[in-house]
């Protein structure tokens, strides 16, 4: 396919402040134009009327679980179920195993996901060799390989010295520091957040203390080294605080936040529902709250889905003993447009800022743009569209999501990365 | 009168008055564990399975003789469980008994939300016996049975509870329990051991035990665990004896024919003194024989067998 037009939608591109009824021209993978009414000879139209056409939208927090986790998603699942939820670019967090601490991980996961095709995989790289939060991983050898940022996600990093470190180190090669703010110490056997629930379930509880200080750790280790600091999926009002307060001072920080910490709480937890154990895990409707002011007012840049797949075995315990985590990527956009969009919290174009240009700014790649010459990456979306979610259609192998059966607005009716159709809504 | 509930998992979503059939019922049985001969036909045919992941031979024991004084057949599974090494996983174990065939399932767990996770894959009725530090659901209604009886009234008197009411499930269900009989709940514990927001259960808090204790018609008192101090709960069993132990100069400031409870098996010398437990004013041993009478009354309701108040013709 050369020579491909999307006709008549209305493009919202927040990297050029365009939101206007518009055609896009696209050749040989690139954009040429985005204008009305464009006529071409020979070129493949694509009736885009009445649909939203944005730059391919962007998840920097996904765990893609191969090489070592194939049973939970490989990278070829996690690709369609990227495609399947609009995303053309995905950042695949370093908990593999082997972990992505070293180069030939690395490059195994950028080969896989090319021969795969359907998405971009930028790979995260380990911060400590093994995840050990002991010694830094070789992060500029990674670099070279094509990481776009550094992270122990779900090993948070304990030891306050090894973070200055890696802050200090990783700025050389401008890759951000994410990270997965925990005090493992604090946080102990806790399975839920501590709080009413907790105390009416009898559950260990993780406080929201946990979280918030590692990331008043880490903000001051940032603001201490210069560094380049990125909180992974923020889930406290009180974090909302230290980054909204840290960004007033001019340090270099920003933050995303999941779908599931602006829709739930932890009185889903209720249910005994395994699907709703993650970590961070659900907090009160207070901290609901706050993420969502955190995201209208810009303190929190990006919205992720932190996509981590598990197995029916994983899940399918006791609550104690299930696997933290959400499949998400086949739910984050409809979940933004019912949850921030349609309830005025975010206009659409924010929206779509915080899931393209802003998270690829963050890790640093050339994507999020439908500016003349960028790859053509693009996501249309039909938001009037109301669907329910069924994880029986999942395309990712992770079947855990607790919002199944849910009804919501807005479905991905295709997924174009490089000009090619890596996914379209056959409508059922 | 039938219950509501299929099930018993816990006070917190029982109605008042699946709580006050139980009580009523659980008076005849007593009747039946005071005689001689303590067999009665009414489960004659109906079987029951214990499924204990933690060891309790108390709770189990008094569940294993409720089936059998009621004729009823009763198997023991036991399952040594840990995160790591699960064996055959819980819903697969329910499986295996639904195709027993079996009425009733009895379950004791550590995991919180285990028996409901069961009761969604059976059609047998499943008593909760115990799961985490959720609920307890028999062991507060024999505390209340034992109130009641003791005291002809639960509405309006004052109950503490004392210790541990983190890592407790008979706190839990005996605050839902006691609240919807109408008591005044108040607790007392260190404050590392007191949850949070615990007053919105609609109970004083208290971390003095004294204050909790005052002018109280019945005193709870929690087991302490050695574990809890090691995790740093707490700096000793000296020191939690000396600061929250009940002895009788503690008892002082409860109502002179205070009810001291206990659910057992005692740290005599750390929670509870001796003098208090061996007291007459202590209702420990009554207690067990009312366990007994309790889950008697629970597993004739939920197995059925004739109307209540006939069994006491038996
Ligand atoms: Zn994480």
């Amino acid at each position: 396919m050369n020579r491909l037009i999307i006709k008549g939608g209305r493009v919202i591109d927040p990297s050029q402040g365009i939101d206007k009824i518009s055609d896009i021209f696209i050749e040989k993978g690139k954009i040429k134009a985005v204008e009305e009414n464009i006529s071409i000879e020979n070129a493949e139209i694509i009736d885009a009327s009445g649909k939203i056409v944005t730059p391919g939208l962007i998840d920097i927090h996904v765990h893609l679980r191969e090489p070592g986790f194939e049973a939970k998603e490989d990278i070829e699942s996690g690709s369609m179920s990227a495609a399947a939820g609009g995303f053309t670019s995905v950042a695949c967090m370093p908990n593999t195993n082997p972990p992505a601490d070293n180069k030939s991980v690395v490059e195994f996961i950028t080969e896989k996901a090319k021969r795969v095709g359907l998405v971009n995989v930028y790979p995260i790289g380990a911060i400590s060799k093994g995840l050990k939060g002991e010694e830094l991983s070789e992060i500029g050898d990674m670099k070279h390989s094509g990481i776009v940022g550094i992270s122990d996600d779900g090993e948070p990093v304990m030891n306050s010295n090894l973070m200055r470190r890696a802050l200090e180190y990783s700025s050389m090669f401008e890759l951000p520091v994410i990270s997965h703010c925990e005090d493992l110490n604090m946080s102990g056997e806790g399975v839920i957040n501590e709080g009413l629930t907790s105390t009416i379930l009898g559950m260990t509880g993780i406080p929201a203390t946990a979280e918030e200080i590692m990331a008043a750790r880490d903000i001051r280790i940032a603001e201490f080294t210069g560094g380049k600091l990125h909180i992974a999926h923020v889930s406290t009002k009180g974090c909302v605080e230290l980054i909204r307060q840290a960004k007033a001072k001019g340090i270099n920080v920003t933050a995303e936040a999941t779908p599931h910490h602006f829709t739930l709480t932890d009185e889903s937890v209720k249910t005994f529902d395994t699907n709703t154990k993650v970590n961070p895990p659900l907090r009160t409707a207070e901290d609901v709250e706050a993420v969502r002011q955190g995201l209208k007012d810009g303190t929190i840049d990006a919205i992720v889905t932190d996509h981590a797949p598990h197995t029916i075995e994983d899940k399918e315990v006791e609550y104690d003993y299930a696997s933290f985590g959400i499949s998400g990527l086949e739910t984050s956009l409809p979940l933004v447009i019912t949850y921030l969009v349609n309830t005025g919290i975010l206009t659409l174009s924010q929206a779509i800022e915080k899931m393209t240009i802003n998270p690829a700014n963050i890790i640093n790649v050339p994507k999020g743009t439908l500016k003349p010459g960028s790859d053509a990456d693009i996501t249309i979306i039909d938001i009037e569209k109301s669907i329910t979610v069924d994880t029986k259609k999942f395309k990712s192998k992770g079947k855990n999501s607790p919002f199944n059966g849910w009804e919501l607005k807005g479905s991905v009716a295709m997924t174009i990365k490089s000009g090619n159709i890596v996914y379209k809504n056959n409508g059922d | 009168m039938p219950l509501k509930c299929r099930d018993i998992l816990g006070l917190e979503h029982m109605e008042t008055d699946d709580i006050k059939i139980i009580l009523k019922t659980a008076e005849s049985f007593k009747q039946i564990l005071e005689r001689d001969i303590k067999k009665v036909p009414t489960l004659r045919g109906k079987s029951m399975v214990t499924l204990f992941y933690e060891p309790s031979t108390r709770t189990r024991s008094s569940f294993e003789l409720a089936g059998k004084y009621m004729s009823a057949d009763v198997i023991n599974f036991s399952k040594a469980t840990s995160s790591v090494n699960k064996g055959e996983t819980l819903k697969d174990t329910a499986k295996t008994i639904e195709m027993m065939g079996v009425e009733t399932v009895v379950i004791r767990h550590p995991a919180a939300g285990a028996p409901h996770m069961l009761a969604r894959h059976l059609d047998a009725a499943v008593v909760n016996a115990g799961d985490g530090a959720h609920e307890h659901p028999t062991q507060a209604l024999l505390d209340l049975f034992t109130i009641k009886q003791k005291k002809g009234k639960i509405e309006g008197l004052k109950v503490a509870i004392i210790g541990d009411i983190l890592h407790s499930r008979v706190a839990r269900s005996n605050i839902w329990g006691l609240k919807k009989m109408g008591a005044e709940v108040v607790t007392a514990g260190p404050k590392t051991l007191l949850p949070p927001f615990l007053d919105e259960l609609g109970v004083k808090v208290y971390t003095k035990v004294e204050d909790a204790i005052d002018n109280a018609d019945v005193v709870n008192i929690l087991r302490i665990q050695l574990e809890r101090q090691k995790k740093g709960l707490f700096p000793s069993l000296r020191e939690y004896s000396i600061i929250f132990g009940i002895d009788s100069d503690k008892l002082k400031y409860a109502k002179e024919d205070v009810l001291i409870m206990h659910p057992g098996p005692l740290n005599r010398g750390i929670e509870i003194s001796s003098e208090v437990a061996d007291s007459d004013r202590s209702s420990i041993n009554e207690q067990v024989t009312n366990g007994v009478a309790v889950r008697m009354a629970i597993l004739y309701l939920l197995m059925g067998g004739g109307k209540p108040g006939e069994q006491a013709n038996y």
